[in-house]
């Protein structure tokens, strides 16, 4: 599968030694319905580091 | 009735010096002493210099809220700390220079029972040939520091995408101005900003748009970088940088000292000894910090300014300043209580207080320079500071001890970053970055020196809505309305 958000990338540049996001990836990144329960995941884990951090 | 004086209205200042007068109430004087007549909330700076919010949303009046809250609010700067007082007085005092409230240029005494330094960073593009002179920024590259120089910044973004239109490539360069810079993280954003901007603006493909930071390598951010679990992997924070900007076709210097900046041009040294040029069309390089500059004097009238602050101008506190090389290194270095060794009425929270080192490994090039990252203080732990020492000089005033009650330790708590790659209520993303410790502790979390519970990253709209409500939020906070104290800090 052709993907063409990763046609600047070019061979053996530092952009080429790294990982890079493919389709379904990016299009979760801004799908509103999953993003809501990334929004809840986010301020749980959020919550969760202030109580830890407080003393 | 005691008197605690905030050096300081920012992050960590307003935070010490709010809490403190709630808890006291009228028994007790909060006087807080600063230059600004506004408060910034800094992060939000990133989306005025894209012009995506106005200076006006970033900032507010300070003066009304201290009204409000009974707090003595004094606009003005500290100049020098006298802990012992003088050879006529025994109180320990202030000697502050007013830069606003009608009184400008005038100075005064200020006398006080405890003293807490919350004056942040001085931005130095002195340090940098050509990015600046001492405080003030130079005219050959932009700065989202304060609100008004981010308010520039865009000014001059607008001003290369006007060009890009007419079919002039332009060259963006983006990132840290001097080899010992912290602060990686606001560059980091607004670098992602730019680029969602100029996609926005229908010109990406007439930019090209270059990262140069001190880091020895992405994703170092001053913290020696991090690990995050993710996908069943402990994945290094390089990898997860690295892949944001190859995803958007941004290019990376790293390891680099930039020594002197011109007109167009800046001039770096990396970390092999080579050295290079990185032309632009615009430039934001983050400054490096220091402290602020305060100096203090003994009962006689001698400078002790060396014993109460490092040589960076920083506020020496309960930290292990003798730990030496990076292979002595511990988690136990950092300070806890953050009061100063010698004057046990003084305290340092925020950007004011001296690391006992860094916390990314320090690097010299063949040539002798030296480049590393210095330590990130960021907004949640420089409030966390200033209100565990309000809680902490208010059972001292109230009588309860002699001794500080909380601590607020870099090694013992996590920080929450949410960094914008670029604003818009659907099109939006940020990473959502959680990590924990900040200062690792590599005898308690062996190899990556992190809880990997609680060390985390994500991009996504989601984050981005976390970033825009955070915004709102410690703006709420920050004006003392109703139920802030519920909002953690
Ligand atoms: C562009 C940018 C984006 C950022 N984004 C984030 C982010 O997304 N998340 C995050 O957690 N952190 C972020 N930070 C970092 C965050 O802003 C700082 O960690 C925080 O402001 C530090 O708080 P502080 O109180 O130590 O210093 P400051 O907030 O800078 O406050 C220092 C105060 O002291 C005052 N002062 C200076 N000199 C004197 C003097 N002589 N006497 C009295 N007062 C004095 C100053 O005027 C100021 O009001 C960002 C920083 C920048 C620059």
């Amino acid at each position: 599968m052709a993907e063409k958000h990763l046609g600047h990338i070019k061979p053996y540049s530092a952009q080429f030694g790294t990982m890079v996001p493919m389709g379904k990836q990016k299009f979760l990144r801004t799908c509103i319905i999953w993003q809501l329960f990334r929004f809840v995941a986010i301020n749980i884990r959020m919550t969760i580091l202030i109580l830890k951090s407080h003393h | 009735m005691a008197r605690l004086i905030v050096m300081g209205g920012g992050v960590s200042g307003h935070t010490t010096a709010t809490f403190a007068k709630k808890m006291l109430g009228k028994d007790h004087e909060v006087v807080v002493v600063t230059p600004n007549a506004n408060w910034n909330w800094i992060p939000s700076n990133i989306w005025v210099g894209v012009g995506e919010m106005t200076k006006d949303e970033v900032v507010f009046p300070l003066a009304p809220v201290y009204k409000k809250a009974g707090i003595d609010y004094r606009q003005a700067k500290a100049i020098s700390i006298h802990p012992e007082g003088k050879s006529d007085r025994e109180d320990a005092y202030l000697t502050i220079e007013y830069t606003g409230q009608d009184k400008e240029a005038k100075t005064e005494e200020l006398t006080y029972d405890y003293l807490i330094n919350a004056t942040g960073p001085k931005l130095n593009f002195g340090a940098t040939p050509g990015l600046g002179e001492g405080t003030n920024l130079g005219k050959h590259t932009v700065s989202v520091c304060t609100a008004d120089h981010a308010a520039h910044a865009n000014l001059e973004l607008k001003a290369c995408i006007e060009k890009m239109k007419k079919g002039k490539r332009q060259k963006f360069l983006i990132g840290t101005g001097h080899g010992m810079c912290t602060c990686q993280g606001a560059a980091f954003e607004y670098i992602f900003n730019i680029e969602k901007t100029l996609t926005d603006a229908g010109v990406r493909d007439m930019a090209d748009i270059q990262w140069i930071s001190n880091e020895s390598f992405l994703g170092d951010f001053g913290m020696g970088g991090l690990h995050f679990s993710m996908g069943g992997y402990a994945a290094s924070s390089k990898i997860f940088s690295e892949s944001l900007y190859a995803e958007r076709g941004l290019d990376w210097i790293i390891g680099a000292h930039v020594n002197k900046v011109e007109a167009g041009k800046a001039h770096y040294e990396l970390l092999d000894g080579s050295f290079g040029v990185a032309e632009f069309d615009f430039a934001m390089l983050i400054p490096p910090f220091a402290g602020v500059g305060l100096k203090a004097f003994a009962k006689d009238g001698s400078d002790i300014t060396d014993t109460l602050f490092a040589p960076n101008g920083f506020m020496k506190v309960d930290a292990n300043y003798a730990a030496g090389a990076y292979e002595n290194w511990d988690a136990s270095d950092w300070p806890s209580t953050l009061q100063n060794p010698t004057y046990k009425n003084l305290f340092a929270v925020g950007i004011a207080f001296a690391p006992p080192h860094p916390i990314s490994k320090p690097m010299t090039t063949p040539n002798g320079t030296m480049i590393v990252p210095t330590p990130p203080r960021t907004g949640m732990p420089s409030a966390m500071m200033g209100k565990a020492v309000a809680l902490s000089v208010v059972d001292m005033i109230k009588g309860k001890t002699t001794e500080p009650t909380h601590t607020a330790n870099m090694s013992e708590m996590g920080a929450a970053c949410v960094a914008s790659a670029g604003k818009g209520l659907f099109t939006g993303t940020a990473a959502a970055m959680t990590v924990y410790p900040i200062v690792p502790d590599f005898k308690k979390y062996p190899g990556v020196g992190r809880d990997l519970n609680g060390t985390t990253g994500e991009i996504g709209l989601a984050a981005h809505w976390v970033k825009h409500i955070l915004h709102h939020l410690f703006i709420w906070k920050a004006k003392l309305k109703p139920g802030w104290t519920l909002i953690p800090e």
